[in-house]
């Protein structure tokens, strides 16, 4: 009996590669492939991979995003988090948390009307930086915060 | 399994609230990783936001978003997980 892990690693393996043909083929519109749920953005272990696998780049300036999260999390497996900005024209938002294992923890794509204003809770292993990003036009911006994590939430 | 959701219209903007039923295990849990990887928002059929999750959201995930709309419009809230279960719920705006 295949394991489930295995069974689970083989199923992405054959959804990354029918986009792959399909994207050869011309048949994936760029739309789609935004929407496809982003592997390699997810598994950058670092903070700087993260960013440039999910923003093009790790140099990204600081810009009119509003992050709203506790400066200090009782319970890092439920931290809420809110991010919005003024900025217009806004297609994606990342977050990302720097100490976690793997730092892009939710991204978002928006269609036309939707404002850019998102929450959710997240978890956090421990203490970090916070970092959220949006994409206004054609340009990133970010901003960080320090979230202080009191009883780390990943796992455990 | 299910999804809650609440979607109310002020000032032709609609703010969605939405509670999804999901462990979200992590890779060291019995069975996990199995997590929420895609969410999507429709509003009366066309795709309003696509978010893409791992497991570091949080269990029984929350999401607030806002888009314009109006009273009336129908939005839908599905979502798709990393073991190809999945979800979705369609609500009223008030």
């Amino acid at each position: 009996m295949i394991s489930t892990k295995r069974r689970v690693f083989l199923k992405g393996t054959l959804a990354a590669g029918t986009v792959g043909v399909a994207v050869g083929a011309g048949l994936l519109a760029p739309s789609k492939l935004l929407a496809a749920w982003p592997a390699e953005m997810f598994e950058a272990d670092s903070l700087e991979s993260a960013m440039e696998a999910a923003l093009g780049s790790a140099d990204i300036a600081d810009g009119d995003v509003e992050l709203s999260a506790p400066e200090i999390a009782e319970n890092g497996a439920v931290v809420p988090v809110s991010v919005e900005t003024g900025l217009d024209n806004v297609s994606e938002i990342a977050l990302f948390v720097e100490e976690n294992a793997q730092p892009l923890t939710q991204r978002y794509v928006l269609a036309a009307g939707a404002k850019p204003k998102v929450s959710s809770r997240i978890r956090m292993g421990e203490s970090s930086n916070v970092v959220a990003a949006v994409k206004s036009g054609d340009t990133w911006y970010k901003t960080v915060r320090e979230v202080k994590v009191t009883v780390g939430g990943c796992g455990g | 399994m299910s999804i809650r959701v609440r979607a109310q219209e002020s000032n032709g903007v609609i703010n969605v609230r939405a509670l999804m039923s999901h462990d979200m295990l992590v890779p060291d849990d019995d069975g996990g990783p199995h997590y929420i990887e895609t969410v999507e928002v429709k509003r009366n059929g066309e795709d309003v936001l696509t978010g893409h999750w791992n497991f570091t959201t949080s269990r029984n995930p929350f999401l607030q978003i806002e888009f314009e709309g109006a009273s009336g419009d129908t939005v839908t809230v599905a979502w798709t997980d990393n073991q190809g279960e999945s979800d979705s719920t369609e609500v009223e705006v008030r």
